[in-house]
């Protein structure tokens, strides 16, 4: 029962964070808020058992990404340019999506049941099966790094990809090499 | 961050064991939650803890950029090398079960390597995401 409790208390207050950052002024303000709101989402990981998201989730939301932020931050300005009153026509898209998305949820099965779709398919196989075939005692590593090593290759790619493409769009591939830095800045 | 004496011995204390603490995440993946991802961001953490407070050209002279981008590199071939490895061994293209004699050493083997080089990939290129993204002096 508490778990249920700790639950709604730490969306409740992801749902806050995320307000507070949607109508901050500075930016500053709003990179801080978004690392609490990675800490905080990290929390709502280990109350439903995710450990490994919720190790990913601090260790990226509330660690390189706050910094990769700040970093920017250091590069162009502090201070959001002022409003210019309410956009109508977005606000009526967001209330039309918002809806869509509750209604979306009526049809989503119970929170934690046994005959969820998610836990008759394969969890039994995977659950049984792995430890017979790779025997890791982490599940998730077994499922992630072994049946679905395709998925995880795939990741991988990305991830350098990506690196990649910051280089070539950040240009400074050439120049930390040999640290001519300043030169071009 | 010149003057910031507390910082400094604090974190001289603290990226070893920063460090430490992703290895121990890297090889223990197999055990407890963690895996070649999570270590990966953690080790790149202590390299970015060190940027932040000695200086991203300090950094700089301990981390070479390049060596950085040849091992995110690096890590993605050792993961598809498995692969390779795997089918030249007659199985299909990440079957690890025919990398060892035994198929349950087999994963074993097959894991290890591939988390390792998820790792390198991910260190390497939130490295290489910090030297872009930090401000140069």
């Amino acid at each position: 029962m508490i778990i249920y409790f700790t639950d709604i208390a730490l969306s409740l207050m992801l749902i806050l964070t995320a307000m507070v950052i949607a109508v901050q002024r500075n930016l500053l303000g709003a990179v801080m808020l978004s690392g609490i709101y990675s800490l905080l989402c990290a929390s709502l990981f280990v109350c439903l058992d995710a450990v490994d998201v919720a190790f990913t989730e601090a260790a990226v939301g509330g660690g390189v990404a706050t910094i990769l932020f700040l970093g920017t931050l250091a590069q162009t300005d502090y201070e959001k340019k002022s409003r210019v009153g309410i956009s109508w026509s977005g606000l009526f898209l967001v209330i039309i999506c918002g809806s869509l998305l509750v209604y979306g949820l009526s049809d989503i099965p119970g929170f934690g049941l046994a005959d969820n779709p998610v836990q008759t398919y394969l969890a039994d196989v995977y659950l049984v099966q792995s430890q017979k075939d790779i025997a890791v005692p982490n599940l998730v590593t077994a499922v992630l790094a072994s049946y679905r090593g395709y998925d995880t290759l795939g990741e991988t790619t990305v991830i350098f990809t990506a690196g990649i493409a910051v280089l070539i769009l950040l240009g400074r591939g050439k120049a930390d090499s040999d640290t001519v830095e300043s030169k071009e800045s | 961050m010149e003057h910031h004496q507390v910082l400094r011995i604090v974190s001289r204390f603290l990226i070893p064991l920063i460090m430490l603490f992703a290895l121990y995440v890297q090889f223990h993946g197999d055990y407890g939650p963690g895996g070649g991802f999570q270590a990966g961001v953690i080790f790149a953490v202590g390299f970015i803890l060190y940027g932040l407070i000695y200086g991203v050209e300090r950094l700089r002279q301990v981390v070479n950029p390049s060596l950085m981008r040849s091992l995110s590199a690096l890590g993605v071939l050792m993961y598809a090398g498995v692969g390779v490895a795997s089918m030249l061994s007659g199985g299909e293209f990440l079957n690890y079960s025919v990398l060892a004699e035994d198929p349950v050493a087999g994963q074993h083997i097959g894991i290890l390597i591939i988390e390792f080089g998820v790792g390198l990939t991910v260190a390497s290129t939130m490295t290489i995401l910090f030297y872009a993204f930090a401000k140069p002096y």
